[in-house]
């Protein structure tokens, strides 16, 4: 447990590299979205990119997410709420979409 | 991980406790873990219902980035400041675990103060949840994270008191190590809704 508590609560110098980390990947989307130098396909790509990158800083950095915590557990069911995630939105979505053009809405 | 704790208990006395807050700790990941689904049906009724602006104002119309950059750099350092605290009270320093709990107290309050801010601006513009399908799920889903953030707080407010009354013990350092993880939870939800509802709002 003493072993492996001083990775698990992460030190100083982790979290400041989280913190600079996850500030550069806010400044990034925002710059791009408010200068609106890119097209809108590019745009969304780097929302999307930046957005993942910042969610596992957090997660690692921050959240101290690994598979030996919790020897796996919590890392398992990380990835069972995503496949949940994965299903209750991209469904909502895919349905929704094959209703709104069948019923010719809007 | 619960018989684990049963069988060793009573043999490893001085990590009883240890596994009685990792059993703790992982249970709240759980509880963590449900919050997201809440939270991941609340985007897809949002993405859902995003076009859905009834001859209202678009994302576009109404949101103002500038406002939100700043409610996010608030969340975001204080995800970090909490950090701080956290190791703070590994290295046993209870004045400084509530230092950092204070600084993370008033960030939280700055992003909630964006927030209402927001709301209301928007309510007083005559654009209030009941103005549109858009609206309704965007208030709802930004809305429960605000709820989220609020409850954070006074949390945090609890554990100030708990600190000054109990100080570090095996009661209160589970709970700061819970409220921890929720706080950098409520964190991970924002980037989720700052980029999906936010930027890629105004595109």
């Amino acid at each position: 447990m003493s072993a492996s508590s001083t990775n698990a609560h992460g030190s100083v110098k982790s979290y400041v590299t989280g913190l600079v980390l996850s500030l550069i990947l806010t400044i990034i989307p925002f710059a791009v979205v408010m200068s609106g130098a890119f097209s809108v396909l590019a745009t969304v790509i780097v929302i999307t990119v930046t957005a993942v990158l910042q969610i596992l800083v957090q997660l690692v950095m921050f959240m101290h997410m690994s598979t030996k915590a919790d020897e796996g557990w919590n890392m398992m069911s990380f990835v069972f709420t995503l496949t949940i995630l994965v299903l209750v939105v991209g469904g909502s979505l895919w349905i929704m979409q094959h209703l709104h053009l069948n019923m010719m809405i809007g | 991980m619960a018989t684990d704790t049963l069988h060793h208990g009573a043999a490893a006395e001085p990590h009883e406790h240890h596994d009685a807050s990792g059993t703790k700790l992982f249970g709240f990941w759980v509880y963590l873990m449900s919050d997201l689904v809440i939270f991941g049906s609340l985007f897809a009724t949002y993405a859902v219902l995003m076009r859905g602006t009834a001859g209202g104002p678009t994302g576009a119309d109404i949101f103002e980035l500038p406002l939100i950059l700043f409610g996010t750099f608030a969340l975001l350092i204080s995800s970090f400041t909490f950090g701080m605290g956290v190791l703070a009270m590994h290295a046993n320093r209870v004045g400084q675990v509530k230092v950092w709990l204070v600084i993370t107290f008033l960030l939280g309050l700055c992003f909630l103060g964006m927030e209402i801010y927001e709301f209301q601006h928007l309510i007083h513009e005559g654009f209030g949840p009941d103005r549109s399908g858009f609206l309704s799920a965007f208030f709802t889903l930004v809305g429960t994270h605000g709820l989220h953030v609020m409850f954070g707080m006074i949390w945090i407010l609890v554990m100030l008191v708990q600190l000054s009354t109990k100080g570090l013990n095996d009661m209160t350092r589970p709970r700061i190590l819970c409220l921890s993880l929720f706080w950098h939870f409520l964190d991970i939800v924002w980037i989720c809704v700052f980029s999906f509802v936010y930027l890629m709002g105004v595109l």
